[in-house]
């Protein structure tokens, strides 16, 4: 926001591009939980191209994006977020753009030493040898302490008026926001991508190896995001709506899962992802999801089943309790 | 002048904006686009985007959860 201002400000005509990887963390949590509906109901970038008076191309790059995830030549960060890789995909992606939409260079809103990973001189300076050979990669607020770019050489912008912001507080750029008399704006900090989540990345990496294949397509992503994960046998697990909102949204997997339901008592929708292997492994799903409906005190639930394919019946079952359920089944 | 109606129902947000955005880019000035959606988030996000692109919104309504955005193309 405050980049594309700095630049707005030299007169210079800017519009955003926004990449959607399938793991970006807003969009869908207002979208799915209840508990989320009285955030502001806004994508955040679109609220900020608004706010700028900008035109904002929202891009999906799921498919593409995958080569990032599962092959990072930087590799990880602290969990499954290849934020380096990342920066120079999006970079590459944005060349593409701006070569078919006759654009001349590309801003971004990064500062130099903000990010252990992404944001240090020298990791800035691999974002630059690896995408932008022809130097129209400015980043307006950190300027002053780089290289000097083609836009700056060519005198399309005046360096003078970029700043030289350095260093992990973000200070200057909030004293900066009061200038501009911004005073509603998100703080990314990594928390704008579910890679960067411990608890994402742990089930991300518990799908793989169930499957031993670390493809995935966006459904498997989306689900990650929603319900409580357990998995009481390596070849299946459950996904549990925790309230209204989630089980509207695991409601829309019905026809591509084995799906567990309470009929005695109110409870969440489970779908089974995996296979069940007997009866016996199909009545552990059903005690589980016993256990987390109203029933879970009650002698006995009923929970309906749909498998895939098969007519739906009824099994009445004993809640598990909770010192049945060990620790290592929670994802 | 074309109407046209494109169901996006089950798709969450950004996905509809994106595929609204997309699907724009190949109407013409004038033409109409009844748009379908589940996503409470696309209430504010289409419209959202229309606004600073131009496109008018002529109609939004919201039964019971089944959206439906009325939207006028201006190139």
């Amino acid at each position: 926001m405050l980049a594309a201002q700095l630049i707005l400000d030299q007169g210079i005509h800017v519009e955003g591009i926004n990449f959607y990887t399938g793991f970006c963390v807003e969009g869908h949590t207002h979208a799915i939980r209840k508990k989320d509906r009285n955030k502001a109901k806004r994508n955040d970038a679109l609220w900020v191209a608004e706010q700028l008076g900008i035109k904002l191309h929202i891009i999906d790059v799921i498919e593409e994006y995958k080569a990032v995830l599962l092959n990072p030549k930087h590799g990880y960060g602290a969990n499954m977020n290849p934020c380096l890789d990342c920066k120079c995909f999006m970079v590459k992606k944005a060349q593409e753009w701006m070569a078919e939409n006759d654009f001349d260079f590309i801003i971004t809103g990064e500062v130099l030493g903000q990010r252990p990973m992404s944001q240090r001189r020298d990791t800035m300076q691999i974002v630059v040898r690896d995408t932008d050979p022809h130097e129209r990669l400015l980043r307006p607020l950190c300027a002053q302490r780089l290289t000097e770019t083609v836009p700056e050489t060519e005198g399309w912008v005046d360096r003078k008026r970029l700043l030289g912001l350095t260093g992990r507080s973000r200070k200057p750029q909030i004293k900066l926001a009061e200038n501009y008399g911004f005073n509603d704006y998100s703080q990314p900090a990594g928390g704008c991508c579910f890679l960067t989540d411990k608890a994402y990345s742990s089930k991300l990496i518990d799908m793989w190896t169930a499957r031993n294949d670390r493809n995935y397509e966006l459904d498997d992503i989306m689900l990650l995001k929603v319900g409580r994960h357990l998995r009481p046998k390596p070849h299946f697990k459950l996904i549990v709506g925790r309230e209204e909102g989630e089980n509207r949204f695991l409601e829309g997997y019905r026809k591509q899962f084995t799906y567990l339901r309470p009929t005695s008592h109110a409870g969440a929708l489970a779908l089974l992802d995996g296979t069940a292997q007997n009866k016996d492994e199909i009545e552990l799903a059903a005690r589980l999801c016993a256990r987390f409906s109203q029933g879970k005190q009650a002698a006995i639930v009923s929970i309906a089943v749909k498998e895939l394919g098969k007519e739906e019946y009824t099994l009445d079952v004993s809640p598990l309790k909770a010192n049945d359920i060990p620790e290592d089944w929670y994802l | 002048m074309n109407r046209e109606t494109f169901d996006l129902k089950g798709l969450i947000c950004p996905l509809p904006v994106i595929r609204t955005q997309n699907k724009i880019k190949t109407l013409n000035s004038g033409d109409i686009l009844v748009v379908l959606c589940s996503d409470p988030g696309a209430l504010h996000d289409i419209p959202a985007w229309c606004r600073i692109h131009g496109h008018e919104i002529i109609d939004s309504q919201n039964k019971e959860g089944e959206i439906t955005l009325t939207i006028k193309v201006v190139h």
